[in-house]
């Protein structure tokens, strides 16, 4: 099953090197990787999303803390958690479908943010099956560019 | 820059300071041009240097010299071929967990990335076969950093921590050093709070009929021989060992049972696959031990893990009792805890032992010249006391078969890489370390000729290093799985065209003796201890001869060929 870790790294150039070096050479596959600053200067967050079951998590885990750069691992999977992915899709439209295009931007709660005399791009904010449901919905369209930039996650606070 | 701030050291000077710091006492290197400015440094240095003959010797003097000690092992090498001529070395001290300070030689910061003279990214070529790396790119970073890679090296499970030096940074001027605090908050060193577990894993114990201790190369980097020996002679409890943890209980011990795993005792393998609870302590269920299935692996026991990496827990044989720790504080706590708890009854299973023993004792022909009588006889001569590295192969196994180890800091061997061309390198930092003790390579004549060069070495500092050599003019254990396993058809593994190994010796000025009758052997190897310096014994032995029990790749631990 997929699950969510959140990993907090120095913030040094060479870190995502070592972090992505360590999939690769274990053979674990990353669904999807994002990374950047936190509010700590000194710290970045990587929010990695990877497949495997209780075993190859647990050694995903542990094989992660014990890179120097790695402060902390968490698995966010089954906790209450926020998370979300951007993306941007670029849609083919003619003059007989920019209306339809347009009402599932709405209904999706996307944003048009450019637009050509062919195609326009949309930006969607949500968490994947979302944004999923959103690519399905517009691809008898005409999908020209899919561009997401993976999830990011974050613990609900408690009270 | 005003007068006072000119300090007159360059970032080589901080460098060698920061090692001394750390209790450095030798380098093993070779120079080049970017580490020019630290070569110069070195020269009103009290580090001592130790010049090999190619890099590939340097790393493994380091890692002979760390094996004898304990302590963290240095070596040094030019940027680009240098650094990859280290290359195996760093691996193979990563995979037996070898703790070592790798320092490389970079081209200036300013060139980096522009594939310059003698340029690679030796970080990114080591990275999955180092513990951690840093490029330096600020002199004034070299305290910090060499006291953060030592420490690395040294703590939870050891490994080699490299430093990348760009010339411009071993050169820089007038360098006021940074703190040497270290700033490691990411990094962990695990082993503490196994409350609870301790006391069941010791009622387990007491309940156990035949249970196993299975020991590796954790139990030699806690230094936990002492308590391990006296857990073993509390509980009566059996010990199996890795090539790994070789000499960890003496060889002579009545509750060692030898090696496990491919060509391990019957006995070791029998009692391996029969236990109702295995104890695995510091090792990693390598696939030489569990020929590679490890969901087969002693499947009729309880099993047991410590290990200080966490990594290792679960990672090849499902477990029920797992504590992350050091093996000497492990261990001693369930030492404490053991009067509480009733001595496990194991008469039953000694019976059966001995009864395993008594059938499958290691055998040999005792009437020709054999490798395994040479190994015992070597051990007779030199005693059991004597430092002993080898090189990899059929020899590397007939001596951990028998040779009677007694100190596991006393026995250095490539286990986990399997790097042939270690043993010779190896024994010169195991000497350098220890320089008023024996000293004895086992090697074979295709290792051999991987470090040949290394005479040089030997010579240039006259190091009493008695070696080997069992010459049976091919790669022996390559012929011996063709043998069996590929119906006889022999691939390139004849060494026709070698050299007469006396003859070389002598031209490095070594004295040298050729054995070629059983009757020979004892008196070479007294000729050879009795000699002041350097010897090479060079013993010819059949192609013929195979080492003996073999567990065919893929097969259970029990499915072994014994003659």
């Amino acid at each position: 099953m997929l699950h969510t870790l959140a990993v907090l790294v120095e913030n040094n150039p060479g870190v995502l090197i070592r972090v992505a070096g360590l999939f690769t050479r274990r053979g674990y596959n990353i669904d999807s990787l994002t990374v950047c600053q936190t509010e700590d200067p000194e710290l970045s967050r990587m929010t990695i999303v990877v497949n495997g079951d209780d075993q190859i998590i647990e050694q995903v885990r542990n094989q992660l803390s014990k890179l120097v750069v790695v402060h902390s691992v968490s698995d966010y999977t089954g906790e209450c958690v926020v998370d979300r992915e951007l993306a941007l899709i670029r849609v083919q439209v003619s003059s007989e479908t920019r209306s339809a295009v347009l009402q599932t931007v709405d209904i999706f709660r996307g944003r048009v943010v450019d637009m050509g005399r062919t195609n326009l791009t949309v930006e969607l904010t949500g968490d994947i099956p979302k944004i999923d449901a959103f690519v399905h919905a517009i691809q008898p369209y005409g999908l020209m560019e899919l561009v997401r930039t993976g999830k990011v996650a974050i613990l609900r606070s408690e009270a | 820059m005003s007068e006072e701030e000119k300090t007159g050291l360059i970032g080589a000077h901080i460098l060698l300071n920061a090692l001394q710091q750390e209790g450095v006492d030798v380098i093993f290197g070779y120079p080049g041009g970017v580490l020019l400015p630290l070569y110069d440094a070195l020269l009103d240095s009290p580090v001592r240097h130790v010049l090999a003959r190619h890099e590939q010797g340097v790393v493994f003097a380091a890692d002979g010299y760390s094996r004898v000690t304990g302590k963290v092992g240095v070596c040094l090498g030019t940027s680009g071929p240098g650094a990859t001529n280290l290359v195996t070395g760093i691996a193979n001290a990563f995979l037996d967990s070898i703790p070592m300070v790798v320092l490389t030689g970079q081209v200036p910061t300013s060139s980096i990335g522009s594939d310059s003279f003698q340029e690679v990214d030796i970080i990114g070529i080591t990275m999955p076969i180092t513990k951690h790396s840093y490029l330096v790119k600020d002199a004034r970073d070299l305290p910090r950093i060499v006291r953060e890679a030592f420490y690395i090296a040294r703590t939870g499970r050891p490994g080699p921590v490299l430093i990348d030096l760009p010339k411009d940074v071993l050169a820089a001027e007038n360098v006021i050093p940074f703190s040497n605090e270290m700033k490691l908050k990411g990094y962990k060193v695990f082993g503490q709070a196994n409350n609870g577990k301790i006391e069941e894993v010791v009622k387990v114990l007491s309940e156990s009929r035949k249970p196993v201790l299975y020991a590796g190369g954790g139990v030699v980097t806690a230094g936990a021989e002492d308590v391990l020996r006296q857990f073993i002679d509390k509980t009566s409890i059996p010990l199996v060992t890795t090539l790994m943890g070789t000499g960890s209980l003496p060889f002579e011990h009545p509750n060692s049972l030898g090696m496990v795993g491919m060509h391990g005792t019957v006995t070791a393998n029998y009692a391996v696959d029969d236990c109702d609870l295995l104890i695995a302590v510091g090792v990693r269920f390598d696939d030489r031990v569990t020929s590679g299935i490890g969901h087969r692996f002693a499947t009729k026991a309880k099993v047991i893990h410590i290990d200080i990496d966490p990594v290792e827990i679960r990672k090849v044989v499902k477990t029920d009792i797992q504590i992350v720790g050091d093996a000497r504080q492990v261990i001693t706590e369930m030492l404490e805890v053991l009067p509480a708890f009733p001595v496990p009854q194991v008469t039953e299973w000694w019976n059966q032992l001995h009864d395993w023993k008594a059938n499958h004792t290691l055998e040999y022909d005792k009437d020709r010249l054999t490798p395994q009588m040479v190994i015992q006889c070597l051990g007779e001569v030199a005693g059991g006391e004597t430092i002993v590295t080898t090189d990899v192969g059929q020899h590397q196994m007939w001596a951990a078969q028998y040779y009677p180890a007694v100190n596991p800091r006393n026995y250095a061997t490539s286990c986990g890489l399997g790097v042939m061309g270690y043993g010779l390198p190896s024994a010169i930092g195991a000497q350098i370390a220890r320089p008023n003790e024996k000293v004895v390579v086992i090697t074979g004549d295709g290792s051999f000729q991987m470090s040949i060069q290394e005479l040089g070495t030997i010579a240039q500092n006259q190091l009493p290093i008695k070696i080997v050599l069992l010459n049976n003019g091919v790669l022996g254990m390559v012929r011996q799985m063709q043998k069996m396993f590929y119906a006889e058809r022999y691939s390139q593994i004849s060494l026709q065209g070698s050299p007469d190994f006396v003859k070389v010796a002598e031209a490095y000025g070594i004295h040298g003796i050729h054995v070629n009758s059983l009757e020979q052997v004892r008196g070479a190897f007294e000729e050879a201890f009795s000699h002041p310096g350097p010897v090479l014994v060079e013993i010819a032995i059949s192609e013929n001869e195979n080492v003996l029990p073999m567990v065919p790749p893929g097969k259970l631990i029990t499915e072994m060929i014994v003659r």
